[in-house]
């Protein structure tokens, strides 16, 4: 009975006459009606569809949905717009002070924040239901019968398992992922920052760009800004090549012919690897130790001056990059030793055919093969780094102090600037301003990057 | 590499072994320091020789008897929280990985380029955020909110494991499903028999991630009997009353269990590390 079988069994002569009258036309606008009633109120439509569970349930759930959004939606769009009114204070109650509670403007944008989300939820959900509605109601307009309930969990099951599959793990990540990262945006517009203006004895307001001048114009602080930028930059830049460049070099080392007990100098090298990376730090920074630190004893024990590791700001910024070779090289090291395995032994053959000396061939065949294979990578290392909050903040905490700085030292990166401003200062507003413009940095380059690795353009080439 | 000549070739050699010999003392010298530290008498890191004149294994006992530390509770705990977070966040991840890699739906691009996005925030802005989300839950100072946010976090890292799976051939799949399978037996009875390399190692990385952070695990954990390794050995060199032996110990006994568990299955993180890389 349906459309296409009456077309395919009829006779008509050419594909034109199919857009005449058709069995469908005759119980026409099931469609449009369902559609209409489960605008005015999820599963009417499914009802008329005579898909009863699935409408009740529907009408559930928009109850429900609608029961939240009436109590939460008003005071949650005026919290975001006000950010809370009255402060909480003293206030004579009876002949007694009492502290009465006011507004805190901070939980009143984490909880409009949760209101928003269940209304996008909602909005997103009333789509998909107006959606389905007509969807059925086609099916019924071409004479099928819509699936029972059963029918339509399978139908599911079968048709739509990657949206399933992905529910939880997209619920999870908008609740601890976006709406934490949502907030701290809007933080950046306000002026949520110790002493003036912590909740709940103080109100919070919305400054505008305000946090962005200070930052970029105002002396003191853009002092500080650019200052850390720029070792910033410069830190990840030396931290990627030296980490890079040391783990092609030690791989090199290992793989090339000749060398003997190839696997026990790989697993000795995979060692710092091993070992949780807050160790290495933790025990990094007493090696290093200035007064007491086994390097500077052997460094006296040879008769040369004890150096001031992690005392001076240059000392520091060599130290920290040091270790961190030590800890990042054997990445590299493994992923490179994987892809020589893979180069073609023949392409090496004919370059001996050719005449080619050894610094030829590692310069036209391997060097060019490592670069193809991990130049996304090579990039994800540079936005970690500048990230690299372990490093900094074990081996240095940021230290040696530097002066003219606002709350950071000499080897802090953006990051750990960030943390300080958080953690130990309060001042809110500027450090959700850095993490917003680190953001812009590390985001600018990845997606440039990533927009040009294989795994985005060609996967559907592997079948 | 080449085949030079037979002298160029020796000298070669020979200066590759003494570069190889450095760099493993550089390797193994941090490591033997702590080890010959844990088993000096004294608190201090000051020490004459390297290996000490009369070694003892007080630091190791006292670890667990003093009342100062309760190293044995912290290691329970963080073995608790690893554990779990191994267990939800493998599961979240290979299910995010495993509906990017096999399905091509309505949204998937974008999903990939969010979850990219998402990725590249610093870690901590969102810490206030999640901290006073935990607080109206109720969840400070309890383990449960350490394994939510690290599982829950764990699906913007799923591209290593998506890069995988995206190299196991359709063909096995779809002759499975012209026999009648549904989505599901595919995903239990082939696909995750094939993978389990690539879940060796994400498990491996999210049960040793759990290990090494302290930044988040120092702001939601208060009290000391709640408190992880990680933040009860920072306390160990950070505080006033320094006792450097003491750390030495207590690192140790973290750092072997850990270097053997990746010493020992190896292969497989040199597999996820190399099929992450190839696949970005």
């Amino acid at each position: 009975m349906s459309t296409r079988q009456s077309a395919s069994s009829g006779d008509a002569p050419s594909a034109l006459h199919q857009t005449g009258p058709t069995p469908g036309e005759t119980h026409a606008k099931y469609a449009s009606k369902a559609a209409v009633l489960s605008g005015m109120f999820w599963g009417l439509g499914q009802l008329f569809n005579r898909q009863y569970l699935k409408g009740i349930l529907l009408m559930l759930c928009e109850a429900l949905g609608l029961y939240y959004l009436i109590n939460q939606l008003p005071r949650a769009l005026w919290g975001l717009y006000t950010l809370g009114e009255t402060p909480s204070q003293m206030q004579k109650v009876g002949k007694l002070y009492k502290m009465v509670a006011g507004d805190h403007s901070i939980h009143l944008i984490i909880s409009s924040l949760i209101t928003l989300v269940v209304l996008f939820v909602f909005i997103w959900m009333y789509i998909l239901v107006v959606k389905d509605a007509f969807a059925v109601g086609r099916l019924r307009e071409r004479g099928d019968t819509p699936n029972r309930f059963l029918q339509s969990l399978e139908y599911v099951k079968e048709n739509k398992f990657a949206y399933l599959f992905l529910a939880l793990p997209t619920a999870a990540v908008l609740f601890f992922t976006i709406m934490p990262i949502i907030f701290m945006i809007l933080l950046a517009f306000t002026n949520y920052s110790a002493p003036e203006h912590i909740p709940p004895a103080k109100l919070v307001d919305w400054v505008g760009l305000q946090n962005f001048k200070d930052l970029l114009q105002l002396g003191s602080w853009s002092d500080t800004f650019y200052g850390v930028l720029t070792w910033t930059i410069i830190w990840a830049i030396l931290a990627t090549v030296t980490c890079y460049f040391g783990g092609i070099l030690v791989a090199l080392l290992v793989q090339q012919a000749g060398i003997r007990f190839k696997t026990m100098w790989r697993t000795i090298f995979i060692i710092p690897y091993a070992i949780p990376q807050m160790l290495s730090f933790l025990i990094m920074r007493n090696m290093f130790n200035g007064e007491f630190g086994p390097i500077n004893q052997y460094l006296s024990y040879f008769g040369l001056g004890k150096l001031p590791w992690l005392s001076d700001p240059f000392w520091a910024k060599v130290t920290v990059l040091m270790v961190n070779m030590w800890v990042g090289i054997p990445v590299t090291m493994v992923l490179v030793i994987g892809i020589l395995t893979t180069i073609p032994k023949d392409m090496y053959e004919a370059a001996d055919v050719d005449g080619a000396t050894a610094w030829h061939k590692f310069r036209s065949i391997t060097m060019p093969m490592i670069l193809y294979s991990t130049a996304p990578i090579l990039i994800g290392q540079f936005a970690g780094n500048i990230n690299n909050f372990n490093v900094i903040f074990l081996m240095t905490n940021g230290n040696p102090p530097n002066g003219e700085y606002q709350y950071a030292g000499s080897t802090d990166l953006l990051v750990t600037w960030l943390y300080k401003l958080t953690l130990d200062n309060n001042k809110f507003n500027m450090a959700a301003a850095i993490g917003i413009i680190i953001f812009i940095i590390v985001a600018s380059l990845s997606i440039w990057s990533y927009r040009r690795t294989r795994s985005f353009r060609e996967e559907d080439l592997i079948q | 590499m080449s085949v030079g000549k037979k002298k160029n070739s020796k000298l070669r050699l020979t200066f590759s072994y003494l570069l190889l010999i450095i760099i493993a003392i550089s390797v193994f010298y941090p490591t033997i320091w702590i080890l010959m530290s844990s088993i000096r008498p004294g608190t201090s890191i000051y020490s004459e020789t390297l290996i000490p004149k009369n070694p003892t294994f007080e630091h190791y006992i006292s670890l667990f008897t003093s009342d100062q530390y309760q190293y044995g509770r912290w290691y329970l705990n963080t073995l608790k929280i690893a554990t779990f977070n191994m267990i939800f966040g493998v599961i979240l991840v290979v299910m995010t990985a495993y509906a990017l890699s096999r399905f091509r739906f309505y949204g998937r691009k974008n999903l990939m380029s969010g979850m990219l996005v998402l990725g590249m925030f610093p870690g901590f802005m969102s810490m206030i955020a999640i901290y006073i989300l935990l607080m109206q839950l109720n969840l400070l100072d309890t383990h449960m909110a350490l394994i939510l946010v690290y599982s829950a976090g764990a699906p913007l890292g799923a591209f290593v494991v998506k890069g995988f799976f995206d190299t196991i051939p359709k063909s096995l799949e779809e002759s499975a499903r012209i026999d009648g399978a549904s989505h599901w037996t595919v995903f239990r009875k082939i696909m995750l028999p094939l993978s389990k390399p690539m879940i060796t190692y994400v498990g491996l990385t999210t049960f040793a991630g759990a290990w090494g952070d302290f930044i988040f695990a120092r702001l939601v954990l208060r009290t000391k009997e709640k408190w992880t390794l990680a933040i009860g050995l920072w306390d160990m060199v950070n505080n006033a009353s320094t006792n450097f032996t003491m750390f030495a110990a207590g690192a140790v006994l973290i750092a072997i269990p850990i270097a053997l568990l990746y010493l020992f299955l190896q292969r497989f993180l040199v597999e996820g590390l190399t099929a992450g890389a190839s696949k970005g």
